[in-house]
This record gives C-alpha cells, sequence and structure tokens, in this order.
C-alpha cells in the first residue's frame, strides 16, 4: 500500500481549494448584481416589483440551502436537462446570496432618514438622482461592514456542493480520506483552510466596521 | 396678482382629515406666519405645497406651476418653492459647499465651476462662507441651518418654505437663524412660515394665519391677529384673558 506524506494530502486539498475560492467569488459577485437589481425593485415605487422580491427572499431565508442545490441539482433533471454539478452550485449559490445581501441592503438603505429623501425631494431631484447623489453614498458606508461579513457565509456555504458532486475542498476532503484512511489529519487540515480562507475576511469586517461608523463618521 | 394660490385644500390620513379646505393667496414679497397648536394642520399645509404630501381636493398652484403627482409637474414646481426643515437635513456625506452645489449641478445641470461660485456666494450670505470645506456634523445646529438656507436659495426659488425652523435649536442659536430669514424678508422674498417665535411673527411677517382644527381660524395682520384675537381658541393659544 502507498504511503501519504502530509504534504501530500495537503497539495491535494491545497488544488481543490482553488475551486471553493472561485466559487465563492463567482457566487459572491453574482449575488451582489443580481442583488443590487433586486434591491432596486424592492424599495421603488413600483407594485409588483416590491413584493416579488419580498417574496424570492422569504423563499430563499425560509429553505436550507442545501434543499436549493438538490433542487437546482436534480429538479432541472426531471425536465430532461442535464445540469452539471459546477452550473447547479453557481446557479444556486449566486440566488442564495442574492436574497441575503438585498434583505441585508434594504435594510442599509432604509435606515437613512426620511429627512434625506425629502431634503433631496425638495430640491427638484428625481428618485434615480437621490439615490446616486444622496442615499447609496450614505448607505454604502453602512452595507460594507455586513457585506464583507456576509462574504464569510458564502465561503462556508459552498462546502454543502460537495452532496451533489463539486469537488471543491470539503469533497476533496472526503476523497483524500478514503485514499489514505486518516480522516482526522484529513478534515483537521480542510477546516484549517476554511478558517485561512474566512478568518481574514471577518476580520477586515470588523476593522472597516469600525473604521467606516464610529471615528471620523463623515470624512 | 397671487403668487401662491391655495383652494379649497383637503388631506386626510386614514379616517382622520387634517386639512378640512383651506384656502389661502400669498401676494408676491408677503411673509406669512402659520401658528397653531401641534396637529392643528400647519405642518401639512406646508408640505403639501411642494407636494411632499400629496392632497386630497382641491389645488394648489404657486407662480403657475401646479400641484400635480407626476415626477415632472413636482420638479417643476419645486424649481419655484424652496424648503427649509426642522431637522436641517443636510447631506452628512457631503461639505457644507457640496451641499449647497449638489442640486443645482444635479437637478439644473449647472457646470461646476457656476455651481460652485453660487454656492460661495450663498454661503456669503448666510454668514458662513468660511465653512464651505467644513461637514455638517463640524457644524453648530445654527450653522447647519444657514447652509440649509443657502443649500435652498442657491436654486434661486420665488419663495421659501421654512417648517418649524429654529424649534430644534439651542436658544442661543435661533436668533443667527431668524437674523438671516429677517434679511430674506427685507429683499423681498416670499416666505411661508410655520413657526413658534410670536416675537418674530409680530415683528417680521406681513400676515399671520391662526390654524385650529384643520381650518384656517383665524387671519390678519400681526398686529390685528396679536393684539385683538377675535376667537376663544386663539386667545387661549396666545394666553391672552379677558
Amino acid at each position: 500500500m502507498d504511503e501519504f506524506t502530509t504534504w501530500d494530502i495537503l497539495r491535494n486539498l491545497l488544488l481543490a481549494a482553488r475551486w471553493t475560492v472561485l466559487l465563492s467569488l463567482v457566487s459572491f459577485i453574482g449575488g451582489g448584481l443580481v442583488g443590487a437589481a433586486l434591491l432596486f425593485a424592492r424599495i421603488g415605487s413600483g407594485r409588483i416589483g416590491p413584493s416579488f422580491v419580498k417574496a424570492y427572499v422569504e423563499l430563499f431565508q425560509g429553505t436550507p440551502l442545501l434543499m436549493q442545490l438538490f433542487l437546482a441539482f436534480f429538479g432541472l433533471g426531471l425536465f430532461g436537462i442535464d445540469v452539471p454539478a459546477w452550473l447547479a452550485a453557481g446557479v444556486a449559490l449566486i440566488l442564495w446570496s442574492a436574497a441575503f445581501l438585498t434583505e441585508i441592503w434594504r435594510g442599509c438603505v432604509e435606515s437613512i432618514a426620511r429627512g434625506q429623501w425629502e431634503a433631496s425631494s425638495s430640491l427638484g431631484m428625481g428618485y434615480l438622482q437621490q439615490m446616486r447623489h444622496v442615499i447609496l453614498p450614505q448607505a454604502l458606508r453602512i452595507a460594507v461592514p455586513p457585506t464583507v461579513g456576509f462574504s464569510v457565509q458564502v465561503v462556508k456555504g459552498t462546502a454543502l456542493t460537495s452532496i451533489i458532486g463539486f469537488v471543491e475542498l470539503s469533497k476533496a476532503g472526503t476523497i483524500v480520506t478514503n485514499a489514505t484512511f486518516e480522516p482526522f489529519t484529513v478534515y483537521g487540515l480542510v477546516a484549517l483552510i476554511y478558517f485561512c480562507l474566512c478568518w481574514p475576511l471577518s476580520k477586515s469586517s470588523q476593522i472597516l466596521e469600525r473604521k467606516l461608523n464610529v471615528a471620523h463618521r463623515n470624512h | 396678482m397671487s403668487l401662491i394660490e391655495i383652494t379649497e385644500v383637503k388631506k386626510r390620513f386614514g379616517d382622520n382629515e387634517v386639512l378640512k379646505g383651506i384656502n389661502i393667496d400669498v401676494a408676491p414679497g408677503e411673509v406669512i406666519a402659520i401658528i397653531g397648536r401641534s396637529g392643528s394642520g400647519k405642518s401639512t399645509l406646508l408640505r403639501c405645497i411642494n407636494g411632499l404630501e400629496s392632497i386630497d381636493e382641491g389645488s394648489i398652484s404657486v407662480a403657475g406651476a401646479q400641484l400635480l403627482p407626476d415626477e415632472l409637474h413636482l420638479k417643476a414646481l419645486r424649481l419655484k418653492v424652496g424648503m427649509i426643515f426642522q431637522q436641517f437635513n443636510l447631506f452628512p456625506h457631503l461639505t457644507a459647499g457640496r451641499n449647497v452645489m449638489l442640486s443645482q449641478m444635479v437637478v439644473k445641470k449647472t457646470p461646476k465651476a457656476e455651481a460652485e461660485a453660487m454656492a460661495k456666494a450663498m454661503l456669503e450670505r448666510v454668514g458662513l462662507g468660511h465653512k464651505f470645506d467644513a461637514y455638517p456634523d463640524q457644524l453648530s445646529g445654527g450653522q447647519q441651518q444657514r447652509v440649509a438656507i443657502a443649500r435652498a436659495l442657491a436654486m434661486q426659488p420665488i419663495a421659501l418654505l421654512c417648517d418649524e425652523i429654529t424649534s430644534a435649536l439651542d436658544p442661543e442659536l435661533v436668533s443667527e437663524v431668524l437674523a438671516v430669514v429677517k434679511e430674506l424678508a427685507g429683499e423681498g422674498m416670499t416666505l411661508l412660515m410655520v413657526t413658534h417665535e410670536m416675537r418674530f411673527a409680530r415683528d417680521v411677517c406681513s400676515r399671520v394665519v391662526f390654524m385650529h382644527q384643520g381650518r384656517v381660524h383665524e387671519i390678519g395682520k400681526p398686529e390685528d391677529v396679536f393684539a385683538n384675537p377675535k376667537t376663544p381658541e386663539l386667545q387661549q393659544f396666545l394666553g391672552v384673558t379677558h
């Protein structure tokens, strides 16, 4: 029987971690774009937009991410569409991230005092001008720490995609364990890699929060 | 010829009718004080004039611009009437100068250099030329309110609405804001102000409107209204006992 060194294990895990990083980035950026579009529909004055987004958010926040992944992976298969694991994982995570980011950002926009809307209205600005010049610049400042904080959830969320067969860090951990029979070492290293990805994110979220909200709030 | 025409305006919040048929005509250059208890509808009336609240019945027009609920008409109306708020509502992420420049550039598409010159002139006019680069949270309440006045003036409105603009200020800061308003009145600006500053209303205003339960209860020259209140409600409000 072949012997595996710790380095062999770590090397294989690190190679797979690339896919965790890539999937996280795609989910976060894609979710951000979809989330921004949903945000405008949510806080706009239309009738259909806000209620659609509300239902969307409730659906995605009210069901486990794992079920969403299953539905994306197996659901489309029912219609004879063959969905590769990476596509199902990407789509499900983008839609899931979008739901949470919309909700985070809506809170930030709504925390801006009503007087800011009224003052800019009374000066003759239209909705988009108010958003662009008055509301969003203030809301973004508030939104940065929770948004960066949420990116940690996205990274950890990618672990679930191992179940539909997408080979990222967790799935690689299982595969390597099956070859080496050293689950404790392998999963210990897997956890360590996740920690190295997530810790800087949550730390920077804390630093940003202190920087943007407490000292010199407006400068 | 009236500048502001308020005709039979009614406004309801749910079942609560807060304005029950208001008629006021304001001539150019008039300074009108609106007084009354809280809940009498005076702030609501002011907010209706520039479309921050919609009206249920009646009509409002300012120099020919009708109050209609679509964005185009609202913008035309709001270019004619500026508004100053109790809570100043300066944009906290912008300097005083930028606060005054923003709407000129965004709404009127004024070139930056021109907007900047106008901002400097308007801040100078309210005595804050040296605070161009200060952020709102570096200014006192009185200074913030004066920046808000400069911001409204920079849009060159023909009338200004002032909604309890000194009520959020410490007592010693009230006079610096009122001095600016008095100066504007002297220059012929048309002003409608909801105020609790009775002395100011008496000294500066051309007419006083007393509102009570959603109606104009008494209206007249300040010397008549304050010296000879006709209705018991106004007498009570002014604390006069006969």
